[in-house]
């Protein structure tokens, strides 16, 4: 149903594929309002969470969306798996595969590290975060979001703000949107926006209040506060005083501009808490909508292999 | 590949004859008298010899290598002298420099004295390139004089870069009692940080943290000036930059003590390459973009390089089969290198011609390292490399002799074969 068997990234994504992904997201948001909210597509499918990094809501996200289409799961986690014990990537992988899975959802914090598992095993890989490479699915969460929003992507303009250096969700964006024809300004400290950027066809504007002008929708993205103590930002007050979305700002300019923000927040730093919860905050919706188009990704991905095929 | 003794009387005939020490190239044979020349050209036959007919390839001197990783001591389970000799002979080398980041650090005069004598067992000549610094620790210069009276023929703290300039200062003041090459892996650490690959399109689009061309650069030019004004003998590693190589170049203009490398897989690849992930490609420094590999070529061409180097690098397959991150830096490189230089330098991009491509492989390397470079005089011991330049093949794991499999060739077409290899009185028949 979608040109490639896993999904590692956006970067060269077939755009009628990005489309048919947010298109059935929304048929299975329509599940997700239902009072029963479950639906036996993927009965029989097993998939393997592997976390090799922390993660709360991208993992509870991926679990509900597999528990929501009747797959079986099952959690592997690094802090309790055999890497601590000295087993390799590969053996894990293996082993893993040995049990006859259908499916995997990885995060790990090395770039290319799902490419390589998929040198190791048969089974679809899906990337949930691969270091400061891509999150496919955040991308796509976002995108859908976005088309809730506006009914459209095509044409809109999106300002991405914050350290864009190591942000996996501001790399699966850009290749996400510029696919489907959104105009991208990228926002944050000079020393946080990687000095090649531009060639993926983004504009690069320091001064945030032009980009709240000139753009429909602002992601905002955390700022790690690991970042702070290298050097990268001089400190918490000062990010806020050049960068951050405050109350203030906002009332500064006329026009509305919709905010989203990938989580988890920093309440205070890159965001005032009464912006993120104000009606001109999309943050909620994101956190659905990321439930309904991890259901559409494992649909189209896994439901092949399911003896029920049926639409939803 | 088969190695055997070298027969008593020996003719390589009808051969194509490759001087490159007095740069002349005619049809003729080669007859060996004991493992040594007796006669280049026009050879008034012995009866008995034994013969191996030439016809077609190319007779010439064995190569030199001045940058291998042979692992001994300490991690035998990637390398040793004796398996590094044999992947040398598959690729034509008939002499190389050991470097000694190895465990222990080649950094005493008895450790050099074990690589000598464990040397002596080998079927090539292997020649040890002493530490810089006690334990490469960039602290205190070892007994380099000592070092080299037990044979070691350069300085350096290979892998880990001399980032204190004063340690370089005195390390390149002192080595002028020896005269011998300091060799400096140039990358400022600071600038290197945690990059595992080049900095820029590709590192952005892979997510990678990168490695800037000019870590390596603004180091090659401290070292430049330290060797000006110290009046030392630099020996600059696997230049990767285009940068590095513009100010290798204006230095030469007023310093002829100054030589340089390059390697194989910087001529080959580009950054591009990356793509895949294959964390053989994963080399310090690391391969960069196009425009730094067509400097590179340029500076073959104009002689701002002097010599290809293979920079041979053997990891277990655990290090290499893990992901990028963990892998470890290096690739092995011997066995493919004249097949990869062949076809980029004379096929691909037709920088060189091949009798300029054999200097780069023999006479440059020999002169660097003072070794003796005329190795078709009469009576000089034979390191011959028998090739031929126009064979198009396919490299694979079969073609390796190293212990190690790091290589990012396997199923590449390359062009020119090393048929045979002669060296300390053996004859390696691929």
């Amino acid at each position: 149903m979608l040109q490639q068997k896993h999904l590692l990234g956006l970067e060269g994504y077939p755009s009628e594929d990005i489309q048919s992904i947010i298109d059935t997201a929304f048929n299975f948001r329509e599940v997700l309002d239902r009072p029963i909210k479950k639906v036996p597509s993927l009965q029989g499918v097993t998939i393997v969470n592997l976390f090799f990094e922390n993660s709360t809501r991208t993992r509870i996200s991926f679990e509900l969306a597999q528990k929501r289409l009747s797959a079986d799961t099952v959690n592997f986690a690094s802090s309790s798996s055999s890497l601590k014990k000295g087993e390799s990537f590969k053996d894990t992988a293996q082993n893993i595969e040995a049990m006859k899975i259908d499916a995997t959802v990885m995060r790990h914090p090395t770039p290319g590290a799902p490419q390589h598992l998929t040198e190791f095993i048969d089974a679809v890989v899906i990337n949930a975060g691969d270091g400061t490479h891509e999150h496919p699915t955040q991308a796509i969460l976002d995108m859908m979001s976005l088309y809730e929003k506006f009914g459209k992507l095509k044409g809109l303009k999106v300002g991405i703000l914050g350290d864009i250096s190591h942000s996996r969700v501001a790399l699966s964006n850009i290749y996400g949107l510029i696919t489907m024809g959104v105009e991208v300004t990228l926002c944050g400290p000079p020393n946080l926006i990687p000095p090649f950027i531009r060639n993926l066809g983004v504009n690069v504007n320091y001064n945030v209040d032009e980009v709240i002008e000139w753009a429909d929708a602002l992601n905002v993205l955390r700022i790690q506060r690991e970042r702070m103590g290298l050097g990268l930002v001089p400190s918490i007050r000062e990010y806020r005083a050049m960068f951050g979305i405050t109350q203030e700002r906002l009332n500064h300019h006329k026009k509305e501009i919709v905010i989203m923000h990938p989580g988890p927040m920093n309440r205070g730093v890159e965001i005032d808490g009464s912006v993120a919860d104000s009606d001109q905050a999309i943050i909620l919706d994101q956190v659905l909508n990321g439930v309904a188009s991890r259901m559409a990704i494992l649909y189209l991905l896994c439901g092949g292999k399911s003896s029920e095929k049926e639409k939803p | 590949m088969k190695i055997e003794k070298l027969a008593k009387d020996l003719l390589l005939i009808n051969g194509k004859i490759i001087d490159p020490h007095k740069r002349k190239t005619f049809d003729g044979d080669v007859w060996l008298k004991n493992g040594k020349i007796a006669g280049v050209g026009d050879v008034n036959t012995p009866k008995n010899a034994e013969k191996i007919d030439c016809s077609g390839k190319v007779i010439t001197h064995g190569f030199c290598d001045l940058h291998v990783h042979f692992r001994e001591p300490g991690r035998e389970d990637k390398e040793t002298l004796k398996t590094g000799s044999r992947a040398a002979l598959a690729g034509g080398f008939t002499r190389v420099c050991v470097m000694p980041n190895t465990h222990p650090p080649l950094d005493t005069p008895e450790s050099i004295n074990f690589i000598r004598e464990k040397a002596q067992e080998c079927p090539i000549h292997i020649h040890p390139i002493g530490a810089v610094t006690k334990s490469q620790g960039g602290n205190d210069i070892t007994e380099m004089g000592l070092m080299h009276r037990e044979g070691a023929v350069a300085f350096s703290d290979d892998g880990i870069p001399i980032q204190d300039g004063a340690m370089m200062r005195i390390a390149l003041e002192y080595s002028t009692l020896m005269n011998v090459p300091v060799i400096n892996h140039a990358e400022d650490e600071c600038l290197r940080a945690d990059g595992v690959m080049n900095e820029g399109i590709v590192s952005n689009h892979l997510g990678f943290p990168g490695n800037p061309d000019f870590a390596e650069s603004i180091m090659v030019h401290r070292d430049l000036e330290l060797a000006k004004f110290t009046g030392a003998r630099l020996h600059v590693p696997h230049v990767s930059s285009a940068k590095a190589v513009q100010h290798i170049r204006e230095m030469k203009r007023i310093n002829e003590k100054v030589t340089a490398e390059v390697t194989p897989h910087h001529l080959y690849f580009n950054d591009e390459a990356l793509r895949s992930f294959d964390t053989c490609l994963k080399v310090a420094p690391p391969i960069r973009t196009e425009q730094d590999r067509k400097a590179l070529l340029e500076a073959i061409k104009d002689g701002t390089i002097d010599c290809i180097a293979t920079d041979h690098a053997p990891h277990t397959i655990e290090d290499k089969e893990t992901t990028f991150d963990l892998a470890s830096f290096g690739m092995i490189g011997l066995e493919s290198c004249f097949g990869i230089v062949c076809k980029v330098l004379i096929v691909n991009e037709k920088v060189i011609s091949l009798e300029e491509l054999i200097r780069l492989l023999t006479v440059n390397p020999r002169n660097i390292m003072g070794f003796e470079a005329d190795l078709f005089q009469i009576g000089a011991p034979a390191e011959i490399a028998i090739l031929n330049p126009e064979t198009d093949w396919v490299f694979t794991s079969n073609h390796l002799q190293s212990r190690s499999v790091n290589s990012p060739y396997f199923g590449e077409n390359l062009t020119g074969k090393v048929e045979m290899t002669i060296s300390c009185n053996y004859i390696a028949i691929n």
